[in-house]
C-alpha cells in the first residue's frame, strides 16, 4: 500500500480551510463577492493574491451574479475557476447556476450555508443550497473544517472529470464550520497539485470532423451557450442527468484515491454510515449536525439502543442505491432537514429519502425533523429525543406526527 | 496594423471573410445584423465574442447552426460584461502559465439596449471599473425587440412600444433616452464612442480604436429595427443617416476623457443651417406616428427642443462653440 503523504497540522476555521485548499489547487480564476459567513474565504484568498502566493486572476466582482457569470466564462475559456458565496448571494446566482451546469462548465464553489431573508439572519441553515437543488450542480456537505478542505480539493477532480463536466458546490455550515477553528491536516502543496493536476479539457467533435478541446479557442471557433429549441433542448437536459449519474461513481473513485494520499475518506464519498449494520432506529442528516449526532448514537449504543446514523455527504447526485442499502435493516428512520419546503409536506431531504424508500421491501417508518433554522442551536438532548421518538413509533406500530419541528417554540 | 494605418476601404471590407456569417435568422432590414457583420470585419486578429441574450443572440445561434466564425459565448441577458471579465481574466492567467499561445486575443461583448442600459448596466459598470481589456458594443435598436418591442432605458421620448403604447391619455414613452455613452465616459475609461452604421468607415475605425486601447472600451452603435420601429426595411440605413443629420444621434468619441465630434457630426456643426429638423427623422417611423397628430404638436416641438439642448451639450463637451447651434 502506498504510504500516506506528509501533512501539516493547522488551526483553521472552515472558511480558511477552503481558501487554503483553493490556494493549493492550481486555480486559474477566482471571481467572488463577499457575503457573511463566506467572507473569510475571499478575504483570505485576497491576501494570498496580494502576497503573490498564488498564480490566480482574482476578479473582485460587483455582485454574485457577475461572480458566477465570470466564473462560467473563465471556465468556458479553459481555466479552472472557483467562487464562493452564501445565502442571498447564492439566491442572486440562481439564474447563472442553471446556465453554468447547462454550459457544462466545471466551476467549483464553496457555500457557507446560511439562512435566507426575511427576516434577515446571517446564521447557518441549508435554505440557500436546498433552494438550488435542481440547478444541475453536484452538491456535497462537509461535516467539519477538515472535510471542507478535503472536499474542495476533491471537487475539482469530480467536476472536471470528462464523464461529469458539471459544476460542484461544497456546503459548509455557516459559523458552525465557517468561523470555528479546528485542527485541519493539510496536504503539502505539491501533493495537492499532483492530485488535482492541470485542468484537462475533453475533446469534442466539430462539424468539420476535427477533435478539438472543449473551450473558447480562436484556433477552433466554437459556439457555446446557443439557443436550442423544441427540437434539441430536451436532449441537452437528458445529457445533464446522465452526467449526474456518472458523478456517483466518480465521487466514490475520487474519495478512494484521496484516501490513498491523505489517509482520510468519508464513507464511500456519497454516504457515511455510522453504526448502521444492526441499527433498528436511524437518523439521516447533512453537514455538521452529524458530528453531534455521532456522540448521541454512541451514548444510545452504551444504553443498549440499536441506533445508527446515515450522513448524506453527497446530496446531488442523490445516492439512491447507497441510501437504500444502508437503511436496509432499519425499522424507523428520522430524516433531518435544516431547511423548509413551505407547503410541501416536509423538508426536501425528507421528500427524497421517503420517496426512494417507496420501492424497497423493508418499508421502514419515516419521519421528518425540521431543525436549526436561522442557526438555532440543537442540543444533544434534543437529538436524543429523535431516537426516543423512533423507539416509541416502533413500540406503538404507527406514526402520529410525521413532520416535527425540533427546538421550536409553538 | 493600427487604426491609423488601416484604410477601411470598401474593397478591403469586401475582401475580408465574414466572421458573422450568412444564414442567421434576422429580419429584413435588420440594423443590428448589418452592424455585427461590419464590426466583425474590423477585428484585427484572434477574437472571442460574448453576447447578451437578445435579438442577435437568438438569430445567430439556433442549435445546431451558428453564424459565428469566432469562438462565441452566450450565457444570459445581463452578463455580456461579466462574461467578458471572466474570459479576459482566463486568457491572461492561462497565457502567463503558458497553457495557451502568447498571441493576443481580443474580447468583444455585444449587447442590445436591454442588456446595456437596463438589466446589464451593473455588470457593465463593474467590469469597466475593474479595467478589463475588452470592447463592449451596444447595438441600440431602442427597445426590447426580441421579446416584442417593449420600452427600454434607450427608447426615445414619445416612441410607442408595447409597454409604452400611444394611448388616449399617455402619448408613448414619457421618459427620455438614458445618456448611456456619457455614463460610460464618467467611468473614466480609455475609449468611448458613438457610431452609426451609415457612416461605416467611422464606425469601423472606432471598433479598431476600441480594440487597440489597453483597458475597457465602449461603443454605442445606432441600429434601426424596422419591425420595432414600424419602419420600411429598405430605409434602415437612411434612418441611420438621418439620426446623425438631425442630431438625434450625434457621433463622437472620447479618448481618455477628451471628447471630439466625429466627421459626420462635425459637418453638421460646421454648417448648422443644414441641420435637419427632427421631424425628418421621426416621419415614416410608425412608433412616432401619433406625434404627428395635430393634438400632439407640442410633443414634436418638445422633442426638437430637447434634441437641440442635447446637441448643444455635445458640442460643449467636444469643445465646439455654441455658434453652431
Amino acid at each position: 500500500m502506498q504510504s500516506i503523504a506528509k501533512q501539516e497540522m493547522m488551526a483553521l476555521a472552515g472558511d480558511q480551510a477552503v481558501a487554503y485548499a483553493v490556494k493549493q489547487s492550481d486555480v486559474d480564476v477566482v471571481a467572488a463577492y463577499p457575503i457573511t459567513p463566506q467572507t473569510i474565504i475571499v478575504e483570505k484568498f485576497s491576501e494570498y493574491v496580494a502576497n503573490g502566493e498564488v498564480e490566480t486572476e482574482f476578479v473582485c466582482v460587483e455582485s454574485e451574479h457577475s461572480a458566477m457569470a465570470a466564473s462560467l466564462a473563465a471556465s468556458a475559456t479553459g481555466a479552472r475557476a472557483f467562487t464562493a458565496t452564501a445565502s442571498a448571494g447564492l439566491a442572486l446566482m440562481h439564474e447563472m447556476l442553471f446556465v453554468t451546469s447547462g454550459c457544462r462548465a466545471p466551476v467549483v464553489m464553496a457555500v457557507a450555508n446560511r439562512a435566507l431573508s426575511a427576516p434577515l439572519n446571517i446564521h447557518g441553515d441549508h435554505s440557500d443550497s436546498m433552494a438550488q437543488r435542481d440547478s444541475g450542480w453536484v452538491q456535497m456537505y462537509a461535516e467539519n473544517a477538515q472535510e471542507a478542505y478535503d472536499s474542495i480539493i476533491q471537487a475539482f477532480r469530480i467536476a472536471e472529470n470528462s464523464g461529469v463536466l458539471l459544476p460542484a458546490m461544497v456546503g459548509l455550515d455557516g459559523f458552525t464550520l465557517s468561523h470555528t477553528l479546528e485542527n485541519v491536516e493539510a496536504l503539502l502543496d505539491e501533493d495537492v497539485k499532483a492530485f488535482v493536476g492541470i485542468r484537462k479539457l475533453p475533446n469534442v467533435l466539430t462539424h468539420e470532423g476535427k477533435n478539438v478541446p472543449f473551450r473558447l479557442d480562436p484556433a477552433n471557433p466554437m459556439t457555446m451557450g446557443p439557443i436550442a429549441l423544441q427540437n434539441y433542448y430536451f436532449e441537452f437536459k437528458r445529457q445533464q442527468e446522465e452526467a449526474m449519474k456518472n458523478a456517483l461513481a466518480v465521487i466514490q473513485q475520487v474519495n478512494r484515491e484521496y484516501a490513498k494520499v491523505s489517509g482520510r475518506s468519508y464513507g464511500d464519498g456519497l454516504v457515511e454510515a455510522y453504526h448502521l449494520e444492526d441499527a433498528e432506529v436511524a437518523a439521516i442528516c447533512l453537514g455538521s449536525t452529524a458530528g453531534t449526532m455521532k456522540t448521541v448514537v454512541d451514548e444510545l449504543r452504551q444504553d443498549g439502543v440499536k441506533a445508527g446514523l446515515l450522513r448524506l455527504r453527497t446530496f446531488r447526485p442523490l445516492p439512491v442505491e447507497q441510501i437504500r442499502s444502508a437503511l436496509a435493516g432499519v425499522k424507523a428512520v428520522a430524516v433531518m432537514d435544516k431547511s423548509m419546503s413551505f407547503g410541501g409536506n416536509g423538508g426536501p431531504v425528507f421528500h427524497e429519502v421517503r420517496h426512494l424508500l417507496y420501492d424497497t421491501s423493508s418499508h421502514p417508518y419515516v419521519v421528518n425533523y425540521i431543525y436549526g433554522l436561522g442557526g438555532r442551536d440543537t442540543s444533544p438532548t434534543e437529538l436524543r429525543s429523535i431516537y426516543e421518538n423512533l423507539q416509541r413509533i416502533l413500540q406503538a406500530g404507527r406514526v402520529e406526527t410525521p413532520i416535527q419541528y425540533l427546538g421550536l417554540r409553538e | 496594423m493600427t487604426s491609423q494605418e488601416w484604410k477601411f476601404t470598401a474593397k478591403d471590407i469586401a475582401a475580408k471573410p465574414d466572421l458573422f456569417l450568412s444564414g442567421h435568422r434576422a429580419c429584413a432590414g435588420c440594423g443590428p445584423a448589418t452592424v455585427l457583420r461590419l464590426i466583425m470585419k474590423a477585428t484585427r486578429g484572434p477574437t472571442i465574442v460574448t453576447e447578451a441574450t437578445g435579438c442577435m443572440e437568438v438569430v445567430s445561434s439556433i442549435y445546431p447552426y451558428t453564424s459565428w466564425g469566432v469562438p462565441w459565448l452566450h450565457t444570459a441577458f445581463e452578463t455580456a460584461a461579466s462574461n467578458a471579465s471572466g474570459i479576459e481574466a482566463a486568457l491572461k492567467i492561462m497565457k502567463r502559465k503558458g497553457r495557451i499561445g502568447q498571441e493576443h486575443v481580443d474580447v468583444i461583448a455585444f449587447a442590445g439596449d436591454g442588456g446595456t442600459y437596463d438589466i446589464g448596466i451593473q455588470a457593465l459598470s463593474g467590469a469597466v471599473e475593474r479595467g478589463h481589456d475588452f470592447l463592449f458594443v451596444l447595438y441600440d435598436n431602442e427597445a426590447y425587440m426580441n421579446t416584442g418591442i417593449q420600452r427600454s432605458g434607450g427608447t426615445p421620448h414619445g416612441a410607442a412600444t408595447t409597454t409604452s403604447p400611444a394611448g388616449r391619455v399617455i402619448p408613448g414613452k414619457l421618459e427620455y433616452k438614458k445618456p448611456i455613452a456619457n455614463i460610460m465616459v464618467a467611468h473614466d475609461i480609455p475609449y468611448v464612442a458613438t457610431a452609426s452604421p451609415y457612416y461605416w468607415k467611422d464606425m469601423l475605425t472606432k471598433v479598431r480604436k476600441g480594440l487597440e486601447v489597453e483597458g475597457p472600451a465602449f461603443l454605442h452603435v445606432f441600429a434601426p429595427c424596422p419591425r420595432g420601429w414600424r419602419s420600411d426595411p429598405a430605409k434602415s440605413m437612411e434612418y441611420s443617416k438621418l439620426a446623425v443629420e438631425t442630431c438625434v444621434f450625434p457621433v463622437w468619441e472620447s479618448v481618455n476623457g477628451q471628447c471630439q465630434l466625429s466627421t459626420p457630426s462635425t459637418l453638421v456643426a460646421l454648417a448648422p443651417q443644414k441641420k435637419k429638423p427632427v421631424s425628418d427623422y421621426l416621419q415614416g417611423q410608425g412608433r412616432f406616428r401619433h406625434m404627428f397628430k395635430p393634438q400632439n404638436k407640442m410633443l414634436l416641438e418638445e422633442v426638437q427642443r430637447v434634441t437641440d439642448e442635447r446637441w448643444k451639450r455635445v458640442l460643449k463637451k467636444c469643445g465646439e462653440t455654441s455658434k453652431t447651434a
